[in-house]
């Protein structure tokens, strides 16, 4: 950690020094973390994101710069279904299957999304969480509001998908820090951070950071073996229940 | 203190699975069945995958029923060759039953099965312990409670392949054996149950079992249809989760032995009534679950991921 702000340090000291000739605007970040290693106490994580905005040429807007911040997780495929009533039950009857939807995502921002580029600005850069939910080309009937919006609302409610306007503060007009939040039930994967720069209701740039979500030592590994052999891995979990079995007839035997 | 379950892929509440494993142990000492209707449901309520919930059953109810195998065994109370043949027909149902399980996990109608069965069965199961045990305890003074008539046979006591159980003392085809431990394999495999609760009244009323030796034959099978659950259900879906699997045993074996010291005080009839309350309590409450309206009505299941 203080090697990687370390590196931080040194990495604005070079931007401030190197680009005396500048041109366009940049952003130089970098996350307290490129890995998170879920352990067997994880219920979460909060990474840090440092950045420093290098203004260019550019003159800096009125309003300030706008900074968004959207962290995807991996792509799967996804099945949304809808309970109907069939005679006096409710059952699963209707079904809408979805590809490539990102497992995570986290939009921050220092303000509200609609305060700093109009909609159609946001759709055409993939700012949102609706706009990240790629329209879908094969399946039947899947780009059915109903069941796009009823995928929304569940992931928001299971905390997967979330937006935070007030996650990124300025610590000066050109630096800024946000928080990353990741809920216990965060799905593994490779992760992409992608912060863009707005400045006056307009893209200026934007750059790209990635992290990665994976089990620690023990839990990878009693989830590898369920994968990879795993007969050898019934039996084992089926012998340590005898021996608990076993084991708890010797500690209360009262015959 | 939370703990993350490696193969769920979810942080839990390490004191809440001890706790549940616990006072299901209690109940499952107290009435010398698994358990497993009553802890899946409970795991499942608690946000568990329905299929890692029903999987990790398998080493739990093993667990439970190897302490109790043993204390039974000491006794002489198992008849092993009973035991062996309801366990040819509990190894086939087993295996079928996670075959279906795996069929429906891919139509994703799982959680719709899971549901539509406990409410079936446990209706069924616990409606009937419940009216005759209810009937039991109003005439326990009537004289005239039916016997079996000497010369009166049943009708599956005329299929072929008959064979002696000497501890048992039954002369009978093991035919209807093998079918009754089948369907319970199966029921076991798909809910995540071990089926005591279905096995010990069944050989009791349809096979006149006598009772000494009923629970210690019916928890012998169990515990190998349970190995053979998790093996099957290990192969197939990898959802047998061994961090939960542990702390529900930890907290099954220590909640059993409080449990059999309070079942000893319990006479029979309010015994079996109290067990067929508390099975229709589960049914009606997953009832409710299919019989009305839901808040949400949709779901949405992650079915593959690119890593």
């Amino acid at each position: 950690m203080i090697a990687r702000l370390a590196a931080f340090a040194f990495a604005c000291l070079l931007t401030m020094f190197a680009s005396a000739p500048a041109q366009a605007q940049s952003i130089v970040a970098t996350l307290s973390t490129d890995n998170v290693p879920i352990l067997s106490n994880f219920t979460g994580e909060r990474i840090a994101l440092f950045g420093v905005i290098e203004p260019g040429n550019n003159l800096r807007p009125k309003d300030g710069y706008d900074i968004v911040i959207t962290v995807r997780g991996p792509r799967g495929a996804v099945t949304v279904r809808r309970k109907e009533q069939w005679g006096l039950m409710w059952l699963n009857l209707d079904a809408r299957r979805y590809i490539a939807i990102p497992a995570f995502i986290s939009i921050v921002s220092n303000r509200p999304l609609n305060r700093i580029a109009q909609a159609e600005v946001r759709d055409d850069l993939r700012i949102g969480v609706d706009a990240l939910i790629p329209p879908q080309a094969v399946s039947r009937g899947a780009n059915d509001p109903v069941f796009r919006d009823a995928m929304q609302r569940i992931r928001r409610q299971q905390g997967l998908f979330t937006e935070g306007d007030n996650k990124v503060r300025f610590i000066t007009p050109t630096v800024f820090r946000a928080n990353i939040d990741l809920p216990g039930a965060v799905p593994l994967g490779a992760y992409d951070v992608e912060i863009a720069l707005f400045s006056d209701g307009a893209l200026a740039t934007r750059t790209n950071l990635k992290f990665n979500v994976s089990k620690d030592a023990v839990e990878q590994w009693v989830a590898e073996a369920a994968h990879r052999s795993p007969i050898l891995y019934g039996a084992a979990t089926s012998l340590i229940a005898l021996l608990i079995g076993w084991l708890a007839s010797v500690i209360f035997r009262r015959d | 203190m939370e703990i993350y379950l490696p193969i769920a892929e979810m942080p839990v509440d390490m004191f809440l699975i001890l706790g549940m494993g616990m006072a299901v142990g209690f109940i499952s000492g107290m009435f010398g069945i698994g358990g497993g209707f009553l802890l899946t449901p409970l795991l499942i309520f608690v946000g568990i995958p329905a299929a890692v919930a029903v999987a990790t059953q398998g080493p739990q109810i093993a667990a439970s029923s190897m302490t109790g195998s043993l204390a039974y065994w000491r006794r002489r109370a198992i008849d092993f060759k009973l035991a062996f043949v309801l366990l040819a027909g509990g190894l086939v149902g087993t295996l079928l039953g996670v075959l279906f399980f795996n069929k429906m996990q891919r139509l994703g109608q799982l959680d719709t099965v899971i549901t539509l069965s406990y409410v079936v069965l446990m209706g069924t199961v616990g409606a009937l312990i419940t009216w005759e045990s209810a009937k039991a305890a109003l005439r326990k003074n009537d004289k005239n409670a039916p016997k079996r008539i000497a010369g009166r046979h049943r009708w599956f006591e005329g299929l072929p392949l008959k064979m002696r159980f000497h501890r048992a003392g039954m002369y009978v085809s093991a035919i209807p054996l093998v079918g009754v431990a089948m369907l319970i394999g199966f029921a076991g495999a798909v809910l995540g149950i071990g089926g005591g609760f279905i096995l010990v009244p069944a050989l009791i009323y349809i096979f006149r079992v006598p009772a000494n030796i009923v629970v210690g034959t019916s928890l012998f099978q169990i515990l190998f249809t349970m190995i053979a659950a998790t093996i099957f259900h290990s192969a197939t879906n990898q959802s047998v989760d061994l961090f939960l699997a542990l702390l529900l045993m930890v907290g099954g074996v220590f909640g059993a032995q409080f449990g059999a010291r309070a079942g000893a005080n319990l006479r029979g009839e309010y015994f079996r009534l109290m067990l067929g309350l508390l099975i229709l309590i589960v049914a009606v409450r997953f009832a409710t679950d299919v019989f009305t309206p839901p808040r949400e009505a949709f779901s949405a299941t992650q079915t593959e991921t690119g890593r």
